[in-house]
């Protein structure tokens, strides 16, 4: 039986976001908050290794209580338990003070029921750093494993499991004690809609909501902004570029003048012929 | 913590095949220019089995020392032992600032690093600078989705670590016989003190797509509608002898697989040619293409802030620009195979 928790964000769709041009923040309005892409590949694999070799799969994030909406998202996809470390002495955490906070999160969990494996998703699609994962084994002190596209097989009677790390030019083949933290590339599965009895379930769902107070051991002085070594010093909009020069004419007429610049790279384009 | 301790630029110099790395050669060009604003040192810290030549290779390309770790232990990457390694070195000998390359090994183990210092570390760095007086690294990059750049800090710890992006900074032009220090340093860890083991290296046979070595590259965007449209794309990449390329919609709309993607969270590009169409032009996706030797951009929306990002752009439906131009191409490439003839 595998315990395995899978670490997850609540992020804006920064695909539709807009930005306030008068402050340089993102206007979280203009926005749905949604599970980060990434994360639903890391619930799903949690889950069809709960399949395949029995266990239970639980969510962690942390963030505001809306990011209950996330947990049940996870729900949905299959996950059985949602965790939602909340509170404002979290706020404005970087990655260290994240992983920070989701470690003594972890320890709790970890108490009532031990955990075998940890899965992350590559990146948030807001934060864009994958950080958090390795700085979380780190901080476990058990082995990260970043860039998995496979699990070829857990073993825990033995204690180890094998995974294929993608590399540029092909991948290679990791053994790694258990427990272990993976964050796996969103080609490790493709996750299907789920399930009609999930949904059900994850409407009725109330994830455990821990504030700092409800975690033990916590250096309030490592958590959020106290606790976070960078800090985002301006946010600016790059100065823009001089812009090019737009060909005028009927669409004939715009290709023949695009034609004879790029002609001008004639060296680039192989002669029919003598390829 | 007594920021005077801490001096000199670091980068970490990543080994593939024998060889260092584009984006490590990269970072010593711009690690060069921040090492002569502080006036300190630049360093490279190389980890591996049998690699000790390199170091005359760090020097041509700016470095003023090598730090070397040559042992069995190092001969693959593994997070655990590389990042023994780094902290053995950075706490003995103290730097101002580690850059690592923005790839996956570079990535996975600055995190680890960080967690371990502790210290800030900022990702996927595309621009670098230095306070001249202070040593304060300005650390900027493109943020919130890439709607925008933002300037990261790290004043309270020592040393700053960024990870920088792949062929944003420009490696110097070496200089064959430019000399400096080699530091030879090992770390006594066995093979069993490492939980991870790397059973197989697969390297893939199968035609992989590497965008970032084309001359050519014909990018299309959401602006194309549908995964049907966007086979237009391919059309104009296969007539022009071109790479296809795409923006972060089009990869996260399932058109096209990711290795495609140009820009913060997909691949840098420095094409001779670049087509940006039917691409609105996000930051996330100018920072992966902005170096181009040339940049076309068509686009319906005459708004688009592409257009500001391109050398050449053309206002139209690309449905109806880009057949002409094929049969305009092919038209030309065939007299002048007809010239060519004629030379011989």
């Amino acid at each position: 039986m595998l315990h395995i928790v899978a670490c997850i964000k609540q992020v804006p769709d920064t695909k539709i976001i807009k930005m306030n041009p008068k402050t340089n923040t993102m206007d979280r309005r203009t926005a749905p908050a949604i599970l980060n892409p990434y994360d639903a590949h890391a619930v799903e694999e949690a889950v069809r290794l709960k399949e395949r070799y029995g266990g239970k799969v639980s969510v962690l994030t942390m963030g505001p209580p809306p990011a209950v909406k996330a947990i049940k998202k996870c729900i949905e996809i299959g996950a059985d338990e949602g965790y939602l470390i909340t509170d404002r002495r979290f706020a404005g955490a970087d990655t260290l003070a994240t992983s920070y906070a989701l470690t003594k999160a972890l320890d709790k969990i970890s108490k009532e029921s031990p955990v075998d494996l940890i899965i992350c998703g590559k990146m948030s699609i807001d934060g864009d750093t994958g950080q958090v994962g390795p700085g979380i084994a780190r901080r476990l002190d058990i082995p990260p494993l970043t860039s998995v596209n496979k699990v070829v097989e857990i073993n825990k009677d033995e204690g180890y499991m094998k995974v294929h790390r993608k590399l540029e030019d092909g991948y290679e083949v990791v053994q790694s004690t258990l427990p272990c933290l993976l964050s796996v590339e969103k080609t490790i599965n493709e996750v299907p809609y789920s399930p009609f009895p999930n949904m059900l379930k994850a409407a009725r769902y109330q994830p455990h909501i821990w504030s700092v107070d409800d975690l033990e051991d916590v250096d309030i002085k490592q958590l959020g902004l106290k606790g976070s070594p960078t800090i985002v010093s301006k946010v600016w909009s790059p100065p823009k570029p001089e812009g090019g020069t737009l060909l005028e004419g009927n669409p004939k007429e715009q290709v023949e003048q695009l034609l004879s610049i790029i002609l001008e790279k004639k060296e680039l384009f192989t002669v029919k012929g003598e390829a | 913590m007594d920021f005077h301790d801490y001096q000199d630029v670091w980068v970490f110099i990543e080994e593939k095949d024998g060889a260092i790395a584009p984006v490590s050669l990269e970072l010593l060009g711009a690690g060069r220019g921040l090492a002569d604003k502080r006036g300190c040192n630049l360093a490279g810290i190389l980890i591996g089995e049998n690699i000790s030549h390199l170091a005359d290779t760090m020097f041509e390309y700016g470095a003023d020392i090598a730090y070397i770790y040559d042992q069995p232990i190092f001969k693959n990457y593994r997070t655990e032992s590389f990042m023994q390694a780094l902290l053995h070195c950075s706490n003995k000998y103290k730097p101002e600032i580690i850059l690592y390359g923005a790839t996956s090994t570079g990535k996975d183990l600055a995190s680890a690093v960080a967690t371990d210092l502790p210290t800030g570390l900022t990702a996927d760095t595309t621009e670098l600078d230095v306070e001249e007086e202070t040593g304060l690294l300005l650390a900027s990059r493109p943020a919130f989705g890439g709607n925008i750049m933002a300037t990261i800090l790290c004043k309270k710890y020592r040393p700053q670590m960024a990870t920088v992006r792949a062929k944003v900074m420009k490696a110097l032009t070496p200089q064959p016989g430019r000399k400096g220090k080699i530091i030879e340093e090992s770390i006594s860890l066995k093979e069993e003190d490492i939980r991870t083991k790397v059973l197989e290296i697969v390297k893939e046979t199968t035609k992989k797509v590497r965008i970032d070595e084309a001359d050519i590259i014909v990018a299309g965007g959401k602006g194309l509608g549908s995964a049907e449209g966007f086979q237009l794309i391919h059309k104009l990449a296969e007539s022009l002898g071109g790479a296809v390329g795409a923006s972060r919609d089009v990869v996260e709309a399932g058109w096209i697989e990711h290795a495609h993607q140009v820009g913060q969270t997909g691949v840098t590009v420095t094409p001779k040619i670049y087509f940006a169409i039917g691409i609105s032009g996000a930051i996330q996706h100018i920072v992966g293409m902005k170096n181009s030797g040339l940049i076309i951009a068509i686009n319906k929306d005459p708004e688009a802030p592409i257009f500001e990002a391109c050398h050449y752009g053309i206002v139209g439906d690309a449905f109806e620009i880009v057949p002409i131009l094929i049969e305009q191409f092919q038209q030309a490439m065939t007299r002048e195979e007809v010239s060519h003839v004629g030379e011989v």
